[in-house]
């Protein structure tokens, strides 16, 4: 099985956040990053898939130079090889965007299954898979707790609301997007990460991809990011419990006027 | 996960691998090792259901050729995980620097190429479990006044005497054990000595207050018959023990990092969130002093070890300049567990915290490895030409 997995580099969840002089969106110069948590699931679903099947598990990251830690990283963890989408064209692009770049690569590279988390830690979308799928023209599944290789194709199951669960059948190649916390990941070796230097990171910019970046222009901006302001308050009502019942009344009747 | 201390950016000098392993072996300590440590310590265990998974992490001879079955990772990257070892306890880095520094480096320093390729896959792997015999009960700074020898006889060599304080003896498979040849104007030589030498026994010292997640034994040799074939070739003169000890005292001094930033993180955490007069302690400038201490003396000991390490890897160290990381490291380890215990208040003295359990780790951290006052000595005696100890 050829599995590519799209592995996004978010912000650390321990970062110090602070809004940008635009108030766009956080200042990156605080940052610390990792990888993204339900792409990290992902590629432990690749890499235990290629375990029992064989085959290869490619790891793909779209960004600036640091990403390549993120690719570095899945290397280190049994990724055979990376894939480095970079060019300057290529940041900040929308979920759109992103999902074009990704589709061209993994079109190019072929597969049997196109794996991401289920959402981003930070811009939380849940999308790039999904239009990546549609991009591609290929079936795909969202929320994915387990992948089983079939005749031909897969078999998975997904999460649904309130417990139940759901098992679908597809053909392959398909692309899924994988929930967190389905498996347990694995820790970077010793000898994994000084094997990972030696495995080849393919770059590739947009003229490499054929992509044309003019459409790709983000057809969604962030117009302001800000600290939700604190609109509820907590009053103390003090007094005997026949005073503090007449209170809450007034209360309920003048300022909450609940009736 | 516990932010780290870089005041001066250290970060930025080192590579991706670097940090890759650094952090992989502080995901496993904060994940497999701090939810059990505090009662392995009570209990007085060594945890070793672990010892699968410290070979699987890569770490038991981490720095050794690939060739037996090694990482082959370079010297930064071993003191980074030594460092996050002892972040999670003294007693679980011992375990790793004694099976890698002073078990599997003498076979590779001075073993036959037969030698190295009998134990050391097996042990890079957790199947051969190493200890180090060089202390005994009348020679423990002085090891050259040893007692143990080894006699010629016709099938190889007679051992007789006994070693004390030796880490992992009870449950290792093997025992790196230093002796006198008489045959050779008592020359101190390395012999591999297997579990099961009849007249070898390695009962486990209990009672210890300090370093209590580690097994520590003594060694009894009666004319155990040691095979020709498990003399350490290469191995000649007290030089050759203490090369495998200044190859363990590197990883101390980097160790000794990690005791003491998970005793100021602690600190740092527990005084801002304390209230006493209405305020934080960490509000209170007695607090804030000693919050500054130990931060300003981490930092330093970080800018010392990179640059040791750094050294090593070119191959310009001299063991006075691990004397001087040992020494210094480890003090100031030592001092920093005392003042985070101090901030903790009452609190310090409880196993949830660790700071106490690292505090009586690092006594034994001090003295072993050459005692403080020794390397200070050598030192001295680096600086003066005269030797006090000696
Ligand atoms: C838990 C633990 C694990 C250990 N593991 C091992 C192991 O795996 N293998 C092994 O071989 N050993 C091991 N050791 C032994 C350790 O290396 C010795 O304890 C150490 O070398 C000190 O020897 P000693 O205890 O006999 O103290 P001593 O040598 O008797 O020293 C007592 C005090 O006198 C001071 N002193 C001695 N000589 C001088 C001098 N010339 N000038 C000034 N001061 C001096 C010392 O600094 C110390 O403060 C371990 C020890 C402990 C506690």
């Amino acid at each position: 099985m050829k599995i590519i997995v799209c592995l996004k580099q978010v912000p650390k969840n321990d970062s110090i956040l602070r809004i940008n002089e635009q108030g766009t969106w956080i200042q990156d110069r605080d940052l610390t990053y990792e990888i993204n948590e339900s792409d990290q699931y992902a590629l432990e679903a690749a890499l235990q898939l290629k375990e029992k099947h064989g085959g290869e598990v490619i790891a793909l990251s779209l960004g600036p130079a640091r990403v390549q830690t993120v690719i570095k990283e899945a290397l280190a963890r049994g990724a055979d090889r990376g894939i480095h989408l970079e060019d300057a064209t290529l940041d900040n692009l929308d979920a759109f965007g992103i999902s074009t770049a990704i589709a061209a690569a993994a079109k190019a590279e072929g597969f049997d299954l196109l794996l991401t988390g289920l959402q981003s830690d930070d811009y939380g979308y849940a999308q790039t898979g999904v239009i990546a799928a549609e991009l591609l023209g290929l079936p795909h599944a969202t929320i994915v707790m387990d992948v089983q290789a079939t005749d031909g194709g897969i078999r998975v199951k997904r999460e649904l609301e309130n417990g139940f669960f759901q098992w679908v059948s597809m053909p392959a190649p398909a692309v899924l997007t994988i929930q967190s916390g389905i498996n347990t990941l694995r820790y970077a070796t010793l000898k994994g990460i000084m094997a990972a230097k030696k495995k080849e990171i393919k770059k590739l910019d947009a003229a490499g991809l054929g992509l044309d970046t003019a459409s790709l222009t983000p057809k969604m901006q962030f117009r302001r990011v800000y600290v939700p302001v604190k609109s509820k308050q907590t009053q103390f009502l003090e007094g005997s419990p026949a005073e503090v019942a007449a209170k809450l009344i007034e209360k309920l009747k003048n300022e909450a006027r609940v009736f | 996960m516990r932010p780290d201390v870089d005041f001066f950016n250290l970060e930025s000098q080192l590579s991706d691998e670097e940090k890759m392993m650094r952090d992989s072996v502080r995901q496993f300590v904060n994940e497999r090792i701090k939810p059990i440590i505090a009662d392995c310590y009570e209990e007085g265990r060594f945890p070793l259901d672990l010892i699968p998974e410290f070979a699987k992490l890569g770490l038991l001879g981490s720095n050794l050729p690939e060739k037996y079955g090694c990482a082959g990772i370079n010297n930064v990257a071993y003191g980074l995980v030594t460092q996050e070892l002892e972040a999670g306890d003294s007693g679980i880095r011992s375990f790793v620097s004694v099976q890698s520094s002073l078990c599997m480096y003498p076979i590779y320093a001075f073993g036959s190429e037969e030698q190295r390729m009998k134990y050391l896959p097996g042990m890079a792997k957790g199947e051969i479990i190493g200890c180090f015999g060089l202390t005994e009960p009348n020679s423990g700074s002085d090891p050259g006044s040893m007692k143990t020898r080894a006699k010629r006889v016709k099938d190889g060599w007679l051992l007789n005497g006994s070693k004390t304080w030796i880490t992992n003896g009870t449950i290792a498979d093997i025992a790196i054990v230093w002796a006198k040849v008489e045959d050779e104007n008592d020359k101190i030589r390395g012999f591999i000595v297997p579990k099961g030498t009849p007249g070898f026994t390695a009962p486990e010292l209990k009672h210890k207050l300090s370093l209590r997640a580690s097994v520590t034994s003594e060694l009894f040799f009666q004319d155990c018959l040691i095979p020709e074939e498990n003399l350490l070739p290469g191995s000649g003169g007290l030089k050759s023990p203490l090369m495998c000890l200044t190859q363990a005292r590197y990883g101390i001094a980097w160790g000794a990092i990690g005791a003491a930033l998970d005793c100021y993180q602690t600190a740092l955490e527990y005084a801002k969130n304390r209230v006493q007069f209405n305020r934080p302690l960490a509000s209170f400038q007695l607090t804030q002093k000693k919050l500054v201490e130990m931060f300003t003396e981490i930092s330093k000991a970080q800018l010392l070890c990179l640059r040791l390490g750094r050294m090593k890897d070119a191959g310009e160290i001299e063991p006075v300049h691990v004397s001087m990381a040992k020494m210094n490291n480890v003090n100031m380890a030592l001092e920093c567990a005392r003042t985070a215990r101090s901030i903790l208040g009452g609190n310090g003295i409880m196993g949830e915290y660790g700071v106490m359990r690292h505090l009586c780790n690092l006594e034994t951290v001090f003295t072993y490895e050459g005692t403080h006052e020794v390397h200070t000595l050598a030192i001295g005696r680096h600086l003066t030409g005269l030797s006090a100890f000696e």
